[in-house]
């Protein structure tokens, strides 16, 4: 059963959901994730699911939201312009304490943008996306194979924690193929969920699915539980990986397909005799600051690489909290770097390490 | 012994509603409550109330309820049903929350023919947050957004969203009617339990629209509020059985 098979990535995500018990999908079409939406279309039915393509991704949303109402596991995905057009959904969602998952194949921005493949809309995930105070779970895979992997997690956090998970994927992830063994089906939901709105049947009390406070104190006191609740998301399921990062003087940090880049660089790095390493956060919220600290401590120096003009960077700074240097670097509008490309940025750090205090980054000095 | 022939419907709450003197909400819950408890179908209800001043009818009628986003309650009613197809599941909806913000929803859910039923409470304006102008606002009509009256020129025309609905072909049952009069409260009450029925029959989205007065925002008593109901929503929005499906009990 444990056969490799060569998949897409967004088909490796609609298959890995559906054998995480996934039933309903709702959703709406926009490249790069359109093969999802497509799976699921031919694949849900077989499985007694219920595949509904919507009006709109405000619809989408909103479905999904109806159908984790009821306890089911459900999911949609889409990219950037439909992403944004989810946040009032996903806020509710959120507001409401429903499990659900997201996934966000992203394009290049702000606007209609393109389709090429880009980590631009990290903001939007990392930090809420929509209105109010809350965050969701990011997982943030960089390889099919880990695509397939991760959306198991992503159901069983969603239930875990009432909350929505999103996964963020690039178009490069989406569209290539790669081996992975796809992990081994689960029946039915490992959480009880008896908070969900089924009809009152026989019990005193009907139940209320609501993101409604009107009184500010209990609507404090409604956001203090969610703040605890990321709290606790933070200590029990932070997630990275290292690569050569152990005795590294220069540390990148990546995620998805500029982490894939960044290994290749800190290898050829490594072949320079540069002591480079990589730190990759699988959970982008809960972002991975104590490692990233950890090892400014130790006298690092860093250089953030993402698919964009630089937004993760702003958390790395507040991880290494001014304990050391953080550089960046980024393509954006769809332009993915060559490894050596990051080498030379490598080296450019590694230069600086003799004679003055040089920052790597801007300012007037 | 004195012989009971009034009663609270068993599927309301034994509490006072926050609505104001002369607005309909109130008499419109209590058909829907009555005829929950006539099919007998509180137990397998959820409901999925709006945004709006019945954004609180979770507080008076004792089934499970949503609190969906503005507009969204025919969508959040689809994944209900979609994932819970025996159970029966119902939207509440106000004007501005359906007929504006809530359009492609509302038309998407009856195109698909979706099983669900949707209460429309049509009073012709915002209430909740203050009486500005809506889809349904009547041209002339004065509202804080419309303080001259709403004219067709600036303002375009009111929306009639069962005239609109009744040009698809997924809806099984629409209606319009008004709880102004004894007469027409039974007529009403009539028109919601047919919907419910529709959909526990299986046929597919039924439409009830009631026209209901906002005597606060109107700026009328609730008498002069029912006569202005009459007199100038009705000839705009006629009073009518739009589709009736055959043999529905």
């Amino acid at each position: 059963m444990t056969q490799k098979v060569l998949m897409k990535g967004n088909e490796a995500i609609a298959e890995a959901a559906i054998r995480a018990g996934c039933r309903f999908f709702f959703g709406y079409p926009i490249t790069p994730q359109n093969e999802l939406l497509e799976y699921m279309a031919r694949n849900l039915p077989k499985v007694d699911g219920v595949f509904l393509q919507s009006e709109s991704e405000i619809g989408a949303i909103n479905m999904v939201m109806g159908a984790a109402c009821t306890g089911a596991r459900v999911m949609t995905s889409s990219s950037g312009p439909g992403i944004s057009l989810k946040q009032e959904g996903i806020s509710y969602i959120a507001g409401s304490e429903l499990p659900a998952v997201i996934v966000n194949i992203m394009r290049t921005g702000p606007g209609l943008g393109g389709i090429a493949p880009t980590q631009s809309d990290y903001y939007q995930a990392a930090k809420g996306g929509g209105h109010g105070d809350y965050r969701l779970m990011v997982l943030a895979p960089s390889s099919v194979q880990e695509m397939a992997d991760l959306m198991f997690l992503a159901f069983d956090k969603a239930d875990e924690y009432r909350n929505p998970v999103m996964v963020l994927g690039d178009g490069v992830l989406g569209q290539m193929m790669e081996p992975v063994i796809l992990p081994e089906p689960k029946e039915g939901n490992a959480v009880e969920k008896a908070w969900a709105t089924t009809g009152k049947g026989n019990n005193p009390e009907s139940k209320l699915i609501t993101s409604l406070y009107i009184k500010p104190e209990e609507a404090e006191k409604f956001c203090e539980h969610l703040a605890a609740k990321y709290r606790t998301m933070a200590e029990k399921d932070t997630r990275w990986e290292s690569y050569r990062a152990e005795d590294a003087e220069i540390i990148t940090v990546a995620y998805g397909t500029a982490a894939r880049l960044c290994m290749a660089a800190v290898d050829m790095a490594r072949d320079k005799g540069i002591r480079a390493g990589l730190i990759r956060p699988i959970t982008l919220f809960p972002f991975p600051s104590a490692p990233i600290y950890a090892a400014a401590e130790k006298g690092a120096r860093f250089l953030t690489v993402e698919l964009s003009t630089g937004q993760m960077v702003d958390d790395v700074r507040l991880a290494v909290n001014g304990k050391s240097t953080v550089g960046f670097y980024g393509r954006s509008g769809g332009m993915v770097p060559d490894p050596r490309d990051i080498l030379s940025q490598i080296e450019q750090i590694e230069s600086e390490k003799t004679g003055t205090t040089a920052a790597t980054e801007g300012g007037a000095a | 012994m004195a012989k009971i022939v009034f009663t609270r419907p068993k599927s309301m709450k034994d509490v006072v509603t926050h609505y104001c003197p002369g607005c309909h909400h109130g008499i419109i819950h209590r058909l829907v409550g009555e005829a929950l408890d006539e099919l007998e179908l509180a137990p397998k209800t959820i409901g999925v109330a709006p945004v709006g001043c019945s954004v609180f009818i979770y507080d008076y009628i004792d089934t499970d309820f949503i609190q969906a986003s503005h507009g969204r309650a025919p969508a959040v009613a689809t994944g209900v049903k979609r994932a819970l197809p025996d159970k029966f599941v119902f939207t509440y909806q106000g004007d501005g929350d359906l007929a504006a913000i809530g359009t492609a929803e509302i038309i998407h859910a009856a195109a698909r023919g979706e099983n669900i039923t949707v209460i429309f409470v049509n009073n012709a304006i915002y209430g909740m947050t203050g009486g500005q102008s809506a889809p349904t606002t009547l041209v002339g009509q004065s509202s804080t957004t419309t303080p001259k009256g709403r004219t067709s020129q600036n303002d375009g025309f009111p929306i009639q969203v069962c005239e609109m609905l009744n040009t698809l072909q997924g809806p099984s049952m629409i209606s319009r009617v008004a709880v102004q009069t004894p007469a027409q409260v039974i007529r009403a009450k009539k028109a919601i339990r047919r919907a419910f029925q529709c959909q526990v029959e299986g046929r597919g989205f039924s439409f009830v629209e009631v026209l209901s007065a906002c005597p606060t925002n109107w700026g009328m008593t609730p008498l002069d509020a029912g006569k202005w109901l009459e007199d100038e929503m009705i000839p705009y929005y006629p009073l009518k059985d739009f589709r009736v499906p055959e043999g529905v009990q």
